[in-house]
């Protein structure tokens, strides 16, 4: 691999023009940035740990994208990469978060008191509540970047605090390398089981390297929170259940979240975060909360309405099939979830997905009965 | 990615067994090689260039092998990978190439003159021949480490090269990026086209980087010299044609080899190559030779033959299907070549395929009489 600085200086002997990659295909957010003058001003620099330009485009060179879908095209090797690279990650972290300004501040809020309602989505429709985020632990690198000493590292201090854990959470770690054949099965049975990343947009950055080494599943006995080590970032912390409890499912996830960041800063390990970016994660497109807040819901009438993509556009809301990004939709059910990362925090996102999915269902069972729906058209949030 | 020396001098902060991959499950020469005491050894070396320890094993790390198939899983970056790194690397090659020993020297011979017979193989049996092998150009990284400079000029100095042969070598040179659909259709039906590596050897050890740039393929008008650029090496050149004649097969292989050594020569571009390990390419199993040279051909009773692999191995011949390594063999045929590639000279071991190939057609064609070949089964070459 040549992204390390000895491998960069070597490289600075060739012209920028002839370092420059050809980008004329690609259709990604680092490539709609990236100038040829841009990449001369930055190849030469370096983060604290060696990551350097080469290495946070890599993943965008290697998948030009797709016409219709916007991919990010590049990623983070460590907190760093963020400052010493602004000069593209703020234009791209601006084009992809509706206009987010490098002078902006992000606010976090975890306390699960401050959503309104949540706990009565209507079962008959709504199937099952999700919410997801990343955390990184600082004084790491990012895994693309991230040696096998730092991600075992990563994973004793994660095994260490997750254990810990107890009540509603108590769990066990199930380390990918040494899982039993039923073990496997039963993960697999729970949807909770993650695999070695296959898309070519993960392995190009890198963060496949070494698997299965230091990655595991956490779960609690009760199955409802769960936290993947060192998968496409440090962690990967899960809430979820079945039916329309999103309230519950975001309780959960705070009180979680917020125990296991204490335990992290009790052994002297803070997560990355900072007043202008929130978290800290691998994708420029998870920066913020990282938060993705969801429900998988029934909406056969008005998923078949010509105005429902202008509706999910108005709540600020998207739509996935229920095997997540980039599958269809089955038996019209969808996965209905937050747009935003960046700009708002935890409780406002996941406001927007109850007060959106409890809109969305007084449209579905409106249609049902024949009715029109245009009274119930939301303004733009 | 981690590989270049700033993230190589912060992997030191961690200890030996923290960072020593864990190889319990590898069934690759790396792997049977490659101790802890070892790793510490080299773990804070790199070659001029920047490439280091972990840049050379990731591919072998990465791909535990299999219990049949013995994997090289190690590659270099640079020439001077199998210098800085030769307490690893010499013992890979020893065990890979026959017990080749770090003081032997290899010979080189491209005199195609040399070669006895080989112009007379059934045609009713011997269906193609075909010669190929590899050249790394002098003062360039190799395909896991270089970068898209070093790329784009390895191209241009191949197109020049080529594009300044003539007669039987007159031909065309086909970019990967700007082909046309009518050129793809023609390259496929003609088997010359290679595509974007998918074999996971290949992309963890970063081959596929910045693909298609810089790749392509250069034929001769005639179909019969095929040179590829930038794939797993900086050249593969293939000499090919139906039937049986590989003496003439050879004789245009050194012909135009050595034509396109002298113009690299002219322009102070030599090739990679030492006398004690040949010509270097980027997998250790391709040292010496790089050559292999093949026929397909029909031998659906020898196959059968209890003693068929005992004869290939005396003859020191190697058998793959009709598409290559790891393919099955169709209808009886089979493609065979030569099993080694250091220690030997390109004459003797197209030698070995010309003789080995001619007494296995006679032994086919006994089988065929129903007649036993016990008095015919060769000694150990």
């Amino acid at each position: 691999m040549p992204f390390g600085n000895t491998h960069n200086e070597w490289k600075l002997k060739y012209s920028a023009e002839d370092e420059y990659p050809d980008l004329s295909k690609h259709n990604n957010h680092m490539a709609k940035v990236l100038t040829q003058d841009m990449y001369a001003r930055l190849r030469d620099k370096q983060t604290p740990s060696g990551f350097t330009l080469d290495d946070v485009i890599q993943t965008g060179v290697d998948n030009p994208g797709h016409p219709f879908i916007m991919t990010v095209g590049c990623v983070a090797g460590d907190e760093e990469t963020y400052e010493v690279f602004k000069e593209l990650l703020d234009p791209v972290i601006e084009d992809r978060h509706g206009g987010y300004k490098p002078s902006d501040k992000h606010k976090t809020d975890l306390n699960a008191g401050n959503l309104q309602g949540g706990d009565d989505l209507d079962p008959a429709y709504v199937l099952s509540s999700r919410v997801r985020t990343g955390r990184s632990v600082r004084g790491f690198a990012l895994p693309p970047h991230c040696s096998r000493g730092e991600r075992r590292g990563i994973e004793k201090l994660s095994i260490e605090a997750l254990d810990s854990l107890s009540g509603d959470l108590k769990g066990k770690y199930y380390a990918l390398k040494n899982m039993t054949e039923e073990e496997q099965q039963q993960l697999i049975d729970d949807h909770f089981l993650f695999d070695k990343p296959v898309s070519p947009l993960l392995l190009a950055s890198g963060m496949a390297r070494d698997w299965p080494d230091a990655r595991g599943i956490w779960h609690n006995n009760n199955k409802t929170f769960l936290v993947w080590v060192n998968e496409e970032d440090h962690l990967r912390v899960i809430s979820m259940q079945k039916g329309g409890n999103m309230k519950e499912v975001f309780n959960r996830f705070c009180t979680g979240l917020t125990k296991i960041e204490s335990l992290f800063k009790e052994r002297g390990h803070d997560f990355m975060w900072n007043e202008h970016l929130g978290y800290v994660l691998t994708c420029p497109s998870n920066l913020g909360t990282g938060l993705r807040a969801g429900v998988h819901v029934k909406l056969p009438n008005m998923s078949k309405q010509p105005q429902f993509e202008e509706v999910l556009k108005r709540l600020r809301l998207q739509k996935r099939g229920t095997g997540g990004v980039d599958t269809a939709a089955v038996g019209g059910v969808f996965d209905i979830s937050n747009a935003d990362r960046l700009g708002f925090s935890e409780v406002e996102l996941v406001q927007m997905v109850v007060d959106g999915i409890k809109l969305l269902i007084e449209m579905e069972k409106r249609l049902e009965k024949g009715q029109s729906i245009d009274d119930l058209m939301p303004s733009q949030k | 990615m981690p590989f270049g020396n700033t993230h190589n001098n912060f992997k030191l902060n961690y200890k030996v067994e923290e960072e020593f991959p864990d190889l319990s499950k590898h069934n690759n020469h790396m792997a049977k090689v490659l101790t802890k005491e070892l790793y510490g050894k080299l773990r804070d070396k790199q070659t001029p260039s920047g490439y280091t320890l972990d840049d050379v094993i990731q591919t072998g790390v990465d791909n535990p092998g299999h219990p049949f198939i013995m994997t090289v899983g190690c590659v270099a970056g640079d020439e001077e990978s199998y210098t800085v790194f030769k307490d690893l690397l010499d013992p890979v090659i020893s065990d890979r190439h026959g017990g080749y020993k770090p003081d032997d020297k290899h010979k080189t011979d491209m005199n195609f003159e040399n070669l006895k017979g080989g112009d007379d193989l059934d045609p009713n049996y011997v269906l193609s021949s075909r010669v190929r092998t590899g050249r790394s150009i002098k003062g360039f990284t190799l395909p896991p480490h270089n970068s898209r400079g070093e790329r784009r000029i390895i191209e241009r100095l191949s197109v020049e090269a080529l594009t300044s042969l003539d007669g039987e070598f007159k031909g065309k040179y086909y970019p990967l990026k700007s082909m046309t659909d009518a050129e793809q259709e023609q390259l496929i039906a003609d088997h010359f086209l290679f595509d974007k590596p998918v074999s996971p050897l290949l992309t963890c050890a970063g081959m596929a980087r910045d693909w298609p740039d810089a790749r392509g393929i250069w034929h001769n008008d005639n179909k019969t010299f095929l040179v590829w650029v930038n794939e797993e090496d900086h050249l593969r050149v293939i000499s090919m044609q139906k039937g049986g004649n590989m003496r003439e097969v050879f004789r245009r292989f050194c012909v135009g080899l050595t034509k396109i050594e002298e113009i690299f020569k002219k322009h102070n571009h030599g090739f990679m190559w030492n006398e004690h390990l040949g010509y270097i390419l980027t997998c250790p199993s391709n040292l010496g030779t790089g050559l292999r040279g093949g026929v397909h051909v029909k031998l659906p009773k020898l196959s059968t033959h209890p003693k068929f692999e005992e004869i290939l191995t005396r003859l020191r011949l190697q058998k793959r299907g009709t598409g290559g390594v790891d393919t099955a063999s169709v209808g009886g045929v089979f493609d065979i070549s030569n099993a080694d590639r250091l220690g030997s000279s390109e004459v003797e071991q197209v030698q070995m395929v010309v003789d080995g190939v001619k007494l296995m057609v006679e032994m086919e064609k006994k089988l065929e009489k129903g007649e036993a070949i016990d008095s015919m089964i060769p000694a150990q070459k």
